[in-house]
């Protein structure tokens, strides 16, 4: 059983023009077992909580607190706190020139394991999570992201989840840019990932159609950098008939 | 830092000659030498009756015999340093393989300098279609000045490989030659991680129609090395290819880098498929990586023409992506290090030298020497 804590946070993406406030008082309890869609419109800073989460360096944090099992995740550096168990499936992931999928993925897991994994064995490991996602074997020789189709570069993101089964993953935009056959393949990986280990998910998204494949227990509207309303699968179905429009005047009122 | 600017009227030299007199001592200004810290390679640009010979181990394709001057290759000088080392210098290693032989193994040259300044002459001369596989393998415990003259027999193919891993103390200048024959084939890449002071100038011309010469490069810079490469390819012959692609990585302050990639199209070589590339990876704030391409058309009817040139630091987004993964800031460096060489060194058409290179440069980057093994051992 593992929890990831969020507190309110406030968080600033550093510009040439100074720091600018994105993340605005985030208070979010993510249990093992339980998934949460966080959903809201276009720049309220959902994947902002994702990046910040995950540590990247263009942001900084200027209140409240990021636990996982009373942990201080936000001292930790980005690779520890994958280490400690975060995992976050990337909207945009990064090309990583001349760095083949295979050998990434075995550096990856020595890392995550504190051993490299023996060569048979890994080698099966990695055949049998890219053949459960319907991946060519070939794709372990290409280079890390690069010239990846929009579902390829999902499938690969949900590969490293299935083999590097974190405590607590979080989805960014996982939806966007794939087709019907890619949404359902990737949501499979995924529901399976999900069943084998009962991690806990954060899931964001703009849509509702992930949610179709990926159920959510618990729905979030996040608007203008903090969470507006909270309820069960049966807000999405609102979100989805009347859009983000009553949220976004409330949000903008509380501002 | 990158430097673009316009390129000279005329890339090609101006004076090509066997007499020292008929160059003047640089001075630095000029075009060719203005990176190149002169003062401290002057020793090189007057005779040195000290100076020692270079000499290389004979074997089933390589003699070393005195120099003839009357008989020396076609190949004359193209500035100071190199008419004086090809008027000093007392010995050749004459590597010679015969028309219509082809050599499986690789022909490998370890070069050694007899004294503590040398003038080296070498002569690779493949005949006609022949294949084979010569490694060069540089003295860098001396200093030395030479050229590596490198004639291709029509429809033969060259893979040519200059490797200048050593200590960071001496002084390399190397001129590097090449006359690409009719339909002949020529890989030639270099790899230069060692050396206080280096030029290395590879030149390309073909003597026919239907000739192909690849030119690629990695170089490593650290601790106040200079490193320079200057390519000149002179297309002129119809529908012959040239593709050129260097990469380097440096750090460290007073670390400087140079490459300069001259193509000149002249007016007869229609057809002409030309493309160069050089990206550099700046590891620190301290180190300097000049970079100029320079492209000169005399005829637009050819196929293609292109180059390109970039200098970075470190991209921080593909450091957090891999860090996101688990991965330690060190050895992400490391995997990114790596792959930006690895494409470039996957080239060179020999698996055992891209695995030994990228080992050196892990080593040389005091990287983990086990990571490294497991790489490959995965790829």
């Amino acid at each position: 059983m593992s929890t990831l804590q969020i507190t309110d946070l406030h968080a600033s993406v550093l510009t040439d023009e100074g720091p600018r406030e994105i993340l605005r008082g985030v208070t979010l309890t993510v249990d093992s077992g339980s998934t949460h869609a966080v959903m809201g419109p276009n720049g309220s800073g959902k994947s902002t909580l994702a990046y910040v989460i995950a540590g990247h360096p263009k942001y900084v944090v200027t209140q409240g607190s990021v636990t996982l099992d009373g942990q201080d995740v936000l001292t930790m550096s980005v690779d520890e706190r994958a280490r400690a168990g975060l995992f976050l499936a990337m909207q945009y992931p990064v090309e990583v020139p001349g760095v083949s999928v295979s050998n990434f993925l075995r550096t990856s897991a020595t890392a995550m394991r504190g051993e490299a994994p023996k060569l048979r064995t890994w080698v099966k490991e990695m055949k049998e999570a890219m053949a459960a996602l319907q991946m060519d074997p070939k794709f372990a020789e290409r280079n890390v992201n690069e010239g990846f189709s929009g579902g390829e570069k999902k499938r690969h993101e949900i590969l490293q989840l299935a083999l590097m089964k974190p405590k607590i993953a979080i989805l960014d935009e996982t939806d966007s840019g794939l087709d019907v056959d890619a949404l359902r393949a990737v949501s499979e990986g995924f529901n399976a990932f999900r069943e084998e280990t009962g991690a806990g998910t954060l899931l964001i998204t703009h849509y509702t159609r992930i949610l179709q494949y990926i159920h959510p227990d618990h729905v979030h509207v996040f608007v203008d950098g903090r969470i507006v309303e909270s309820g069960g699968p049966e807000l999405a179905a609102v979100l989805e008939s009347d859009g983000y429009e009553r949220f976004v005047s409330a949000g903008s009122t509380a501002s | 830092m990158t430097t673009l600017q316009a390129p000279p009227t005329d890339l090609a030299p101006v004076v090509i000659s066997a007499r020292i007199d008929d160059f003047a001592v640089p001075h630095g200004r000029e075009e060719e030498w203005r990176f190149t810290p002169i003062g401290e390679i002057a020793g090189f640009f007057e005779p040195d009756p000290a100076a020692g010979a270079v000499i290389a181990e004979d074997s089933s394709f390589v003699t070393v015999v005195d120099m003839d001057h009357d008989n020396a290759g076609r190949w004359l000088p193209v500035d100071r340093a190199a008419a004086v080392a090809r008027a000093g210098a007392p010995r050749v290693v004459r590597v010679r393989v015969p028309d219509d032989t082809v050599v499986e193994e690789p022909i490998v040259v370890t070069l050694s300098g007899e004294a503590a300044r040398n003038h080296a002459h070498v002569e690779v001369r493949l005949g006609r279609h022949s294949k084979a596989t010569v490694v060069v393998a540089h003295d860098l415990a001396v200093d030395v000045s030479g050229a590596l003259v490198t004639e291709i027999g029509d429809g033969a193919h060259l893979t040519m490989l200059s490797v200048m891993d050593g200590p960071a103390t001496s002084v390399q200048l190397w001129h590097w030659p090449v006359r690409v024959g009719r339909d002949a084939t020529f890989i030639g890449s270099t790899v230069t991680i060692g050396g206080r002071i280096v030029r290395m100038l590879p030149s390309v011309t073909y003597d026919g129609p239907g000739g192909s010469a690849t030119l690629l490069g990695a170089f490593l810079a650290d601790g106040g090395q200079f490193i320079e490469h200057r390519i000149l390819v002179e297309h002129v012959a119809p529908h012959c290819t040239s593709s050129v692609i260097y990469k380097g990585a440096l750090e460290g302050a007073g670390t400087h880098t140079v490459w300069v990639g001259d193509v000149v199209v002249r007016r007869d070589a229609v057809g002409t498929d030309t493309y160069e590339m050089n990206r550099n990876l700046l590891l620190d704030d301290g180190a300097r990586a000049d970079s100029v391409p320079n492209l000169e058309l005399e005829t637009g009817d050819i196929a293609s023409a292109g180059h390109a040139s970039a200098t970075g630091r470190f991209d921080d987004q593909q450091l957090f992506y891999l860090q996101s993964r688990g991965i330690p800031e060190k050895v992400a460096r490391q995997l990114v290090v790596r792959g930006f060489f690895v494409d470039v060194l996957s080239r060179l058409g020999s698996a055992h030298w891209r695995d030994t290179v990228l080992a050196r440069i892990a080593q040389r980057l005091g990287m983990d020497p086990e990571l490294e093994s497991s790489l490959e051992e995965t790829a």
